[in-house]
């Protein structure tokens, strides 16, 4: 169970320090220096690094429940992105640095190589803040070697897109950069860390959706149409129920796919299988989750100026990366019929 | 505010395992010996598999060792139960009085009761039924009719009960039966549990075939039918208070998503070594969806083990457990190898045999033991909204 007392921090934090005009302010490129050195000084932001290495040395699943306040609060910060690249960077024993960071690539293909001039070589698409961060960690390739490195964004050509939720999702050329540490993590592959990314994003949706349960029961109740509130319409009130069905099982999924993470690291297939699990539920749970809430919320949840889309256009997009629900459903199918029908329930009933 | 459902993990003992191990042995053998098939029919005998399973000390499990049971966790239970469901066993017989009925005697029956009829569940012997709906009661429970007079020395039975599963093997029912009238300010009043002898003088009970072409709904009349002060559980008039914890253990369990899991069996031997992408994918969904539910039915079993009553949480667990095992066989149907030409012979009798017989039960999964509607008003409720 993750640490209370961590958890705890985190919401005070993002409940002090991300109200909606913040991220709003952040969509139009704005830095939201307050919140992001609040979870600095409370060393939420190098949780998965060890003490030795400049960080907080905290539990894998301590990281992953601060994840889900984040989602909860629609944090327009590299938070999930900096602990994943620190976890990175402590893969192969490099320490990490402070400040906003990121990881590339983000797709099991990337393909990016140190050469023998000790440069780096390639290019990657969708890099998550890429134009926030001061750092990007890499897993690129040096001699045949899966070596991690850590780059400085300074000087670096980064072209910049968007994700639906107007998060940055930047192209970033990497001819020629300089690499400022490089170490070999032999036992790493990019599938190892499009995992850690599904299972990170599976935490950011869960967070989101329990904060669109909160805001659609809550307004269900402020809500009054027809002499009372619509809270009171059977109909509305069995839509909530079947979107709380939807959060509690993404949760549970999330949850699932950050254990097995806590337990075994990112190889192997049975944190492969739980990893697809979790990103197939929750994402499913976010397309269902999101479309009820709106219903919920009527023409008010369409605007700009209320702030649901915060969540659901986040929803939207994560449920796209480090694999959507089709990607890893094909995988997990293919894992299932590859072990034979007879095997189907003891795979079931393996981890418990 | 929080309106989050919690649903946390649960990590099962090292005795589960073993446990698990012998569970699937003796499945083995009994579906290599003929008794039953996990695709499905229903020519098994149930009351000579129940004998078994109560020799096995699989029956009565969580319960005392001095009312015949094994006092071992409700995690251990919980594996024999979803080993049970998985294969399809036979389990009729005795899973009403394993699951609900012998629990409410415990908590709430006389000793007397307790002593004699337990032992005799947990051995495999009894077989339970309950009568809850009536032709004017089905979800709105609380409108029973059928009456209970006081006389002396016990109740007189007067009315009817209807779509009482199994009523036609067993040996008692319990039944909820009006003892008083509502009052104005709870409709809830008046209802009283009692253990009848199912083949009391002055019952009646009349087959109802169900769709699959099998008898297992009855419709049972009382006519004066006398049951003994001895046999009325909990309070007089106030049978409502025990409702709550008897809904938590039936809604959560293996049996509100495993029942058509046969289906999701067989596609996958049907497939093949290499499924197309369409197969694939369609796998895997399922396969997520199932991996969740047994998730959270299980963090449910946890939550029973330390004691708490997890009302909502189970209606959580039925509404998505029923809705996917009811719309499973659908979904099967459209990813098996495709019909209209005569070359992708499946030629395979399991796989048709499950899919029959799970598409037949697939309307009844959303209706018994709470509708969704119901379901979905209790987690309503659970979410402040009412």
């Amino acid at each position: 169970m993750p640490d209370p007392i961590i958890v705890d921090t985190a919401t005070r934090i993002f409940a002090d320090l991300c109200e909606p005009a913040v991220i709003n302010a952040a969509e139009e490129g704005r830095w939201p220096e307050a919140l992001w050195n609040a979870l600095e000084e409370n060393g939420l932001t190098l949780t998965w690094v060890s003490d030795e290495l400049g960080g907080a040395g905290a539990e894998m699943l301590d990281g992953f429940a601060v994840l889900r306040v984040a989602g909860r609060y629609a944090a327009p910060v590299p938070l999930a992105e900096t602990l994943a690249a620190g976890w990175l960077l402590a893969q192969a024993g490099i320490a990490a640095p402070q400040g906003p960071m990121t990881i590339a690539p983000v797709y099991e293909d990337g393909n990016l190589r140190i050469g023998d001039d000790g440069r780096l070589q390639g290019r990657s698409r969708d890099v998550p803040f890429a134009r926030a961060a001061q750092h990007i960690a890499v897993l690129a390739q040096r001699g045949g070697t899966p070596t991690v490195a850590l780059i400085e964004t300074t000087g670096l050509a980064i072209s910049q897109n968007t994700s639906l939720a107007g998060e940055s999702r930047d192209t970033v050329s990497f001819d020629g950069a300089a690499v400022k540490e490089a170490r070999p993590a032999p036992d790493l592959d990019l599938a190892g860390v499009v995992r850690l990314g599904a299972a990170i994003r599976t935490q950011q949706m869960a967070g989101a959706l329990e904060h669109i349960l909160d805001q659609s029961v809550q307004y269900s109740l402020d809500r009054v149409q027809f002499g009372r509130p619509i809270a009171k319409f059977q109909a509305v009130q069995h839509n909530l129920a079947q979107l709380a069905g939807e959060v509690a099982a993404a949760g549970a999924a999330a949850n699932a796919a950050a254990e097995a993470i806590a337990q075994a690291g990112v190889a192997g297939p049975v944190v492969e299988a739980e990893i697809a699990v979790a990103k197939v539920r929750v994402g499913e749970a976010a397309s269902t989750g999101a479309a009820i809430a709106h219903q919920v919320h009527g023409a008010i949840g369409f605007t700009r100026e209320y702030s649901l889309h915060h969540a659901t256009r986040r929803l939207w997009g994560w449920r796209e990366e480090f694999g959507n629900e089709d990607f890893w459903a094909m995988r997990l199918g293919r894992m299932v019929v590859a072990a034979g029908a007879d095997e189907l329930w003891p795979t079931i009933t393996a981890g418990s | 505010m929080s309106t989050r459902f919690e649903f946390d993990p649960v990590e099962l003992p090292p005795e589960c395992t073993e446990l698990r191990k012998e569970v699937r042995a003796f499945l083995k053998q009994e579906i290599d010996a003929g008794t039953f098939s996990p695709q499905g029919g229903r020519n098994e005998n149930a009351a000579a598999f129940a004998r078994k399973v109560g020799a096995k000390g699989w029956i009565g499990m969580t319960w005392p060792k001095q009312y015949g049971g094994h006092e071992r966790s409700h995690l251990e239970r919980y594996v024999v139960i979803e080993e049970m469901l998985a294969h399809r066993a036979p389990t009729r017989h005795y899973s009403t009085a394993d699951r609900q009925s012998g629990p409410m005697i415990l908590r709430y029956g006389q000793e007397e009761v307790k002593k004699t009829i337990l032992p005799r569940i947990a051995s495999g012997e009894l077989c339970f039924c309950i009568g809850l709906s009536e032709p004017n009661s089905g979800s709105d429970v609380f409108a029973a009719s059928t009456r209970a007079t006081k006389v002396d020395g016990g109740w007189l039975v007067n009315g009817r009960k209807i779509w009482t599963s199994n009523a036609h093997n067993a040996d008692y029912m319990i039944a909820l039966l009006r003892t008083s009238p509502p009052t104005k300010e709870n409709r809830r009043h008046g209802l009283t549990q009692f253990v009848i002898d199912a083949r009391s003088k002055g019952i009646t009970k009349n087959p109802i075939i169900n769709l699959t072409g099998s008898h297992d709904f009855n419709e049972v009349v009382f006519d004066d039918v006398f049951v003994p002060d001895l046999h009325m559980i909990g309070e007089v008039d106030e049978a409502w208070k025990q409702a709550s914890a008897e809904l938590a253990y039936e809604r959560s369990g293996p049996d509100r998503w495993l029942e058509t899991f046969q289906s999701l069996v067989e596609l996958v031997r049907v497939s093949g070594g290499q499924p197309d992408d369409r197969v694939a994918l369609g796998i895997g969904r399922e396969v997520a969806h199932l991996a969740t539910l047994r998730r959270m039915s299980l963090s449910v079993a946890g939550m029973l083990q330390a004691g708490k009553t997890p009302a909502a949480e189970a209606a959580v667990v039925k509404d998505l457990g029923t809705n996917w095992e009811q719309a499973l066989p659908n979904q099967v149907r459209h990813l098996a190898p495709l019909r209209g030409d005569s070359t992708p012979d499946i030629n395979d009798d399991r796989f048709e045999q499950a899919q029959r017989y799970n598409t037949l039960i697939a309307p009844k999964l959303t209706i018994q033991g709470g509708t969704r509607e119901v379901l979905r008003g209790i987690i309503a409720r659970g979410l402040g909204l009412r």
